[in-house]
């Protein structure tokens, strides 16, 4: 795992010919004033993609644009915004790709259907433990 | 014992779904590109300053004036840029109004980048946040988008145009109604 | 002439394997004992020839011979010599060879030391080894030689990559392998069980050592993984539920409850069904975390060797080898006779919850990790991260932990819940008042609040069974049992309380200003220029005080690399007891002043003591096991020898 990682940091590393030559933007090295609304923006970056890296957050990258992103971010929050209402403005322009916390559409219900069905599933297993008590045929994952 | 079996045979059968569903993506192209979201949606209001001296700046209101048109994203430290910057003049010979949109760029680079590789742009601003970027779903540089005459974008080209895309992004801006 | 004779060896070693196969398959025939005695010495020869054949390829790189197309483009005469025999298993071809050669040294093993089980199963699990084996020798034979030559032999090499000069970097991937071998090896005593249809307490003693030895090394694997995602990314993040990550830890979540599983049918012949089934699908788990990872189908792993064509290649093995094992399973699961009976209200029944837990959270990890490949397939692009991850696993994981604090001082067959009210009842009390005083107090989120309350919990649970009990006679391997599930609080500590009380400070300081984070206070002294081997790199200097006391610096670096041209934040870690201040330097702003980012992570570092403590335990568990083994056979013989003994001086006397 670690030797992707490696490669991965390798891939992600900005090569030096690459690079853009402007400043960060005002907040995507800086935090903002309030801590409660930095504690939200921080909760909320680490669960939005970056689109330039592959599978970073944009709380765990150096890539400009995720800097881009933090900005946007957090003065959308300083403005009044909610997390997500945010949330929800990046995957109007991004779709659910943009997202980590997928939410329950047509194509995500299995998502969230199958760790109920495991429930059940898991549910029964121990159940035919309890019931198979006493009873001459055993349950069946014994 | 019957219920063990019916068990492992949904196992046989969710892995060979699994293996079905490698095979299947192990053949397909990997999509390593992010679509924007906002194709048939209105560009969202926006005011960028001119990014260099000889070109006026761009707003969204520059975008709904009736005349369909090609939003080019761009920076001068990108690379494909420059490979795709004699396309964007057959474009603009071909009657494409083309407006540009400079990322994370210095007036005097951007100048020096259109010096070198031709100005094909009638306006264009600069995104010093890549704040309107964000705000259509793009999501590198460069990407061109189609966007009719009400600024509402159509079609979306990511990447550098080659010889071979440009008939293409020709006819989706008939489309749009140039 | 060098590599043509690791090639040789290599064929040689694959035709041994096929002859291993042969033997070991016809000699459960009737009448097949002709054949059957060759299967040993060819499991044995094979592992003498892999060995000749890893030899070779270490001694190529050890040389730099760039004749040799994998010398050429993974190694240079520039590299320290640990480097370059490092470079060996550094990349796909190499990895693959060491792969089957600790096969093949495994199999050799078994073959030479195991008397324990019926011959006809011994023949089973040979040829069954030796089916797995020579899917992975085709593999390399035909799709990834690692001894081909290259027409013109360059002048130099192409890897002198500093990023990958990286001790832990050399040394993680084998250990995980190694993990994955051990895993293949319970694989193989599985079917050998199956089609013998010897699924009993023997066969799991065989067994365990192997399951053992093969979930410590995973689970060192993944500690040292994660430690060095959270040093070398720059951001402090220590698990991200990364399709790679995923991968290491699906075979992880198998082999666990199938360590449990196996404990259960030595000592108690119950649970055979789970056994067998978990037995496939941890194998199976480390193929598919190989499979995702060369074949590059999820994104993440765009990193390298990534090629459709090996993609395919051990998806057929992962589809022969798993499916097959699971139609056999399916036909036979009649001949798998129902294991001895026990009470829900048991040590079995709460071994039977862990099982189905760590099953559902395996299915949930998978289940995330591959549903963006099958919407893919659809056009629909999502992305599943922690957000799902962790509540979703925690449904499973907090009920689960509860039964570990109280599972093992359970009784086996059947327990009343009288004889154990009062540990049940303080440590239920436990959990409430650490929940109420938690919420109270710090007013964190739910899943770090019910985490930190689990691990006092688990804690004191994993310390029970040494309750009344002789420390100086209590066997090895509850020492081990022991100190795995408290190594488990101990990490679910960390990574809870890392995740609840974290504090992060992003600040642009010129140099003289001071910065505060949590109970730390740095000073930016200098920044200055130092130069490496082959880099340069600005260093900044920060005296840190921690609580008003001066205690450290820190000098955390933006490192450039000249070989290739690319930029690392090398971080400074502060190390106290209770945490780790986390430094990294970023890039100088236009006024002069220097990006810096600063987290304070309380007790973050118990994190990975904990896997430590886990694999120690797990250590100690083997050890344990595989002394009392032996013993058992030194008694046994003596046992033997006195019977002989008995015989002759009755003999002597009756003359």
């Amino acid at each position: 795992m670690k030797h992707l990682i490696a490669l991965l940091a390798l891939a992600l590393s900005t090569p030096l010919a690459a690079q853009d030559s402007l400043p960060p933007a005002p907040y995507a090295y800086n935090q903002l004033e309030d801590p409660a609304l930095e504690e939200q923006a921080r909760e909320l970056m680490l669960t939005l993609r970056c689109l330039k890296c592959q599978s970073q957050s944009i709380a765990d990258s150096d890539a400009p644009m995720a800097g881009d992103m933090r900005h946007q971010v957090r003065t959308r929050l300083a403005a009044g915004e909610t997390p997500d209402q945010i949330r929800l403005w990046l995957i109007e322009r991004y779709g659910d790709y943009v997202s980590y916390e997928p939410r329950v559409t047509a194509s995500t219900w299995p998502l969230f259907v199958i760790p109920f069905v495991l429930l059940l599933i898991a549910g029964l297993i121990i159940r035919g433990r309890l019931v198979a008590r006493g009873k001459p045929e055993g349950g069946a994952a014994g | 014992m019957k219920r063990l079996r019916i068990f492992l045979w949904g196992l046989v059968g969710v892995a060979m779904f699994l293996f079905g569903l490698f095979a299947y993506q192990l053949t397909q192209p990997k999509d390593e590109f992010v679509e924007s979201a906002m194709i048939g949606e209105k560009i969202p209001p926006f005011d960028l300053r001119a990014a260099v001296e000889d070109r006026p700046g761009l707003a969204s209101a520059d975008l709904a004036n009736g005349q369909a048109k090609l939003v080019n994203i761009f920076a001068s430290w990108c690379v494909p840029c420059r490979a795709e910057a004699p396309h964007l003049e057959t474009l603009r010979e071909s009657g494409a109004e083309i407006v540009g949109v400079a990322i994370r760029d210095r007036p005097e680079d951007v100048a020096r980048f259109l010096a070198v590789y031709g100005n094909p742009f009638t306006r264009i601003g600069a995104d010093d946040i890549s704040e309107v970027q964000l705000s259509i779903g793009s999501s590198g540089v460069p990407e061109t988008f189609v966007v009719d005459g009400n600024g509402v974008i159509t079609y979306q080209h990511i990447g550098d145009i080659r010889a071979d895309d440009v008939p293409v992004i020709l006819e989706k801006l008939r489309e749009a109604g140039a | 002439m060098i590599a043509e004779f690791g090639l040789v060896a290599l064929w040689l070693a694959a035709a041994l394997a096929g002859l291993q196969l042969f033997a070991g398959f016809m000699g459960l025939r009737e009448g097949g004992e002709g054949i059957a005695v060759l299967a040993r010495p060819a499991a044995l020869v094979q592992a003498l020839l892999c060995g000749v054949s890893f030899f070779t390829l270490l001694w190529l790189f050890a040389r730099t011979d760039l004749s040799v197309a994998l010398v050429a483009s993974n190694s240079h005469s520039a590299k320290p010599l640990i480097f370059k025999l490092s470079g060996a298993w550094g990349n796909h071809e190499g990895s693959m060879l060491l792969w089957v050669t600790v096969m093949a040294l495994a199999g050799g093993l078994i073959a030479f030391i195991e008397r324990r089980l019926p011959e006809k199963t011994m023949l089973a699990t040979l040829g069954a080894q030796a089916f797995v084996a020579l899917g992975f020798y085709a593999f390399l034979l035909f799709s990834s030689n690692p001894f081909e030559r290259l027409a013109v032999a360059p002048v130099e090499g192409n890897g002198l990559n500093p990023l990958l000069q990286d001790i832990g970097l050399a040394f993680h991937p084998p250990t995980l392998y190694f993990g994955y071998v051990g895993l293949s090896v319970a694989f193989s005593f599985v079917v050998g069980a199956l089609l013998t249809r010897q699924v009993t307490p023997d066969f799991a003693r065989v067994m365990r050592p192997w399951v053992l030895g093969a979930w410590c090394l995973l689970t060192i694997g993944i500690t040292a993984g994660s430690y060095w995602a959270y040093y070398e990314l720059g951001w402090g993040g220590w698990w991200f539920w990364d399709p790679v990550e995923n991968a290491s830890l699906m075979p992880w979540l198998a082999a666990t409850a199938l360590l449990h599983s196996v404990s259960v049918l030595a000592a108690r012949d119950a649970l055979r069904a789970w056994t067998v089934m978990l037995g496939v699908v941890a194998f199976s788990m480390s193929m598919v975390g190989t499979f995702l990872v060369r074949s590059g189908i999820l994104t993440s792993v765009h990193a390298f060797a990534v090629d459709p064509e090996r993609g395919s290649f051990i998806l057929a093995l992962l589809a022969l080898n798993i499916g097959g094992a699971l139609a056999i399973f399916a036909t036979r699961a009649g001949t798998v006779a129902e294991g001895e009976r026990f009470s829900v209200f048991s040590r079995e029944g709460a071994l039977v919850i862990n099982n189905v837990a760590l099953s559902a959270i395996l299915g949930i990890v998978l289940l995330g990790t591959l549903y963006p490949l099958l919407t893919e397939a659809f056009d629909v692009r999502v992305s599943v991260g922690p957000p799902y991850f962790n509540p979703v696993g925690a449904i499973f994981l907090f009920p689960m932990l509860i039964v570990l604090a109280i599972g093992p001082i359970l009784r086996w067959r059947g327990d009343s819940f009288a004889r154990i009210r009062m540990p049940v009842l303080v440590l239920g009390g436990l959990l409430l008042v650490a929940m109420v005083a938690l919420w109270a107090i710090t007013g964190i989120g739910i899943l770090p609040l019910l985490g930190l309350a689990l691990a006092l919990v688990v804690a004191v649970g994993s310390i029970l069974p040494l309750r009344g009990r002789s420390v100086r006679r209590l066997p090895v391997a509850v020492w081990g049992m022991v100190i795995a599930h408290f190594g488990v609080a101990v990490t679910l500590f960390g990574m809870a309380s890392d995740t609840a009380f974290q504090q992060e400070r992003l600040v642009a300081a010129n140099i003289g200003d001071v910065v505060e984070v949590g109970p730390w206070t740095a000073q930016l002294e200098a920044v200055s220029p130092v130069a490496g081997p082959n880099w340069t790199a600005i260093e900044a200097r920060l005296s840190l005080r921690y609580e008003g006391q001066e205690v450290a610096e820190a000098n955390p670096q933006a490192r450039s690399f000249w070989s290739p041209p690319t930029e690392t934040s090398e971080v400074a870690l502060t190390t106290r007891w209770n945490g780790q201040l986390y430094t990294a330097l970023g890039n100088q702003a236009e006024d002069g002043r220097w990006q810096l980012r600063l987290w304070w992570k309380p007790f973050v570092t118990w994190i990975w003591y904990g896997g430590l403590l886990i694999a120690l335990g797990g250590a100690l568990a083997l050890v344990g096991r595989v002394v009392g083994d032996i013993r058992r056979r030194v008694a046994g013989r003596k046992i033997v020898d006195r019977k002989a003994d008995e015989a002759a001086i009755a003999a002597g006397s009756g003359s």
